[in-house]
């Protein structure tokens, strides 16, 4: 992958970085510029509002890999699974930190930062979420959930000198 | 000083391996091995896990628990060596990771192992002068140790954020000073994959001077004596260093408890004595004292006296591990494991 196109899709892949229609309240991951849920599409377009999803969710299904894909080779075996988040949409990534074995459908989890993979020895290195088994103590009040913004919100005030 | 910590959090990676494994390979003793060095096990990172994951980990962490608006951290730095790139600083990978982008100054600090509690006191200048709102001083490596080395029995992977501030301060810093010389115990030269150090160079000369010289000249500055902490931290490369620095200091055991992690979690360099922190933090009631002293080679020392407050009684930390937990959890590997997870098996090719 070109280090261009990586870097533009570094607000999704480092903070699941989504869209928020503000008609219907359907969240959408990657974003999107229209809803498609709503009837008149058109009149979604001003609409959409960046969101950030929580990372939090449960595996919706899963397959343990035996047969790397290139760069993989030290993880094998690795589950890729679908993860249904509490937004709404369905990601896939790789659960990692269990055992193959003891992964299921259901089970709760959270994204966590991960190296994903690197353009060789002396390329860069490409970063972005992964999901880990959720920790009871994650659940974590709305109000206290990572406010990050993403690209296109405006700096806010700050202290400076 | 009107300046301390505001939030913290930290992470370690789930693996861990023993120094009776590693011996096993090398045909030594691991276990006495461990036994001398105070190391009961020892954490490693898996193959996706680096200085800037672990950083980022342990500062979300601390984000969330703190309630903190990523976008009001005025400066960002992560001490560590190992970071992932010689030249890209991790702190501008950690900063875009929890929202803090782009209105902030970032960089990387290196002092060996010191570099986390040195970006410590960076913050607290910038804090304290009114330049940012929030620091945010992160301590985190994924060092190694040559295979065979003595190193390799206590080197691990691991790091802990802390996010420095003027308001809601859960633990004050009443003041931090440093001693520095060059004393060449340790070091890692470019390009080099593993560090080369002195022996047993690395202990009275190096380690035990700094570490002491430093705190006598805190208890001077500050007029205490070690009976006026109810916990200390000191820089720990493996369990017995501390330890023995603490008794010659006239630190009694209990005051050591929590700052000592060492032994369970092997030495997370730049994050060791900022875990062990944490982990004071995360036992500390209001109004004790606690006296850290940081240390890293080449060489230098940092001390700080600090003092919880009424806040740290009400801080939120159900979200993400206890130190407790690090200490007690993570799921031992084999040693042909621990060599693939760290890159040990040449695999051919570029």
């Amino acid at each position: 992958m070109s280090i261009a196109r990586f870097w533009r899709e570094t607000p999704r892949r480092y903070n699941l970085g989504g869209s928020n229609c503000t008609i219907c309240g359907t969240v959408y991951f990657p974003p999107r510029a229209v809803c498609p849920t709503c009837p008149h599409h058109r009149q979604t377009l001003e609409k959409m509002v960046p969101f950030q999803l929580s990372g939090d969710g449960e595996v919706f299904s899963f397959t343990v890999v035996h047969d790397a894909a290139e760069g993989f080779e030290m993880q094998v075996p690795y589950v890729m699974a679908l993860v249904k988040t509490v937004e709404g949409p369905v990601l896939t990534g790789q659960v990692v930190d269990i055992s193959p074995g003891e992964v299921q459908i259901g089970l709760k989890v959270r994204a966590t930062f991960r190296k994903l993979r690197e353009e060789g020895k002396a390329g860069v290195i490409h970063y972005g979420y992964k999901f880990s088994p959720a920790l009871e103590s994650d659940v974590r009040p709305p109000s206290r959930g990572p406010t990050v913004p993403v690209e296109t919100a405006a700096p806010t005030d700050r202290v400076s000198a | 000083m009107d300046a301390g910590i505001v939030s913290y959090g930290a992470y370690v990676p789930r693996y861990r391996i023993t120094p009776t494994e590693i011996g096993k390979v090398w045909g030594t003793d691991g276990e006495g091995m461990g036994l001398g060095l105070n190391v009961l096990r020892k954490s490693v990172p898996a193959p996706d896990e680096d200085t800037i994951t672990i950083s980022t980990e342990a500062l979300r962490t601390a984000l969330i628990r703190g309630a903190i608006d990523p976008q009001q951290i005025g400066a960002l730095y992560v001490g560590s060596e190992s970071h992932p790139y010689a030249v890209k600083p991790s702190a501008t990978v950690v900063s875009q990771a929890v929202g803090a982008t782009p209105n902030l100054t970032a960089a990387d600090f290196e002092f060996a192992c010191k570099a986390g509690t040195a970006a410590i006191q960076t913050c607290l200048g910038m804090v304290g002068s009114h330049m940012i709102r929030y620091g945010v001083a992160i301590g985190t490596d994924t060092s190694q140790g040559a295979p065979g080395d003595a190193l390799e029995y206590s080197a691990s992977a691991g790091g802990a954020a802390f996010v420095i501030g003027r308001e809601n301060i859960i633990a004050r810093v009443h003041r931090t000073l440093s001693y520095t010389t060059d004393t060449p115990d340790f070091w890692r030269r470019e390009g080099q994959r593993y560090p080369s150090h002195g022996g047993r160079f690395t202990g009275e000369p190096a380690y035990f001077r700094h570490v002491t010289e430093c705190a006598n000249r805190m208890f001077e500055a500050v007029g205490s004596a070690p009976k006026d902490y109810q916990h200390v931290v000191f820089h720990q490369p493996n369990g017995k260093f501390p330890q023995r620095v603490g008794k010659q200091l006239g630190f009694s055991e209990a005051q050591m408890r929590y700052g000592l992690v060492t032994p369970y979690i092997g030495n997370t360099y730049s994050g060791a004595a900022l875990i062990g922190l944490a982990n004071v933090l995360d036992h500390a009631k209001p109004g004790e004292r606690i006296l850290m002293v940081g240390y890293g080679s080449g060489a230098g020392s940092d001390a700080f006296d600090l003092e919880a407050t009424d806040a740290i009684a009400s801080f939120d930390r159900s979200y993400g591990r206890l130190i407790q937990e690090y200490l007690d959890g993570g799921v031992e590997i084999p040693y042909a494991v621990y060599a693939k997870f760290r890159g040990k098996i040449h695999m051919g090719g570029s």
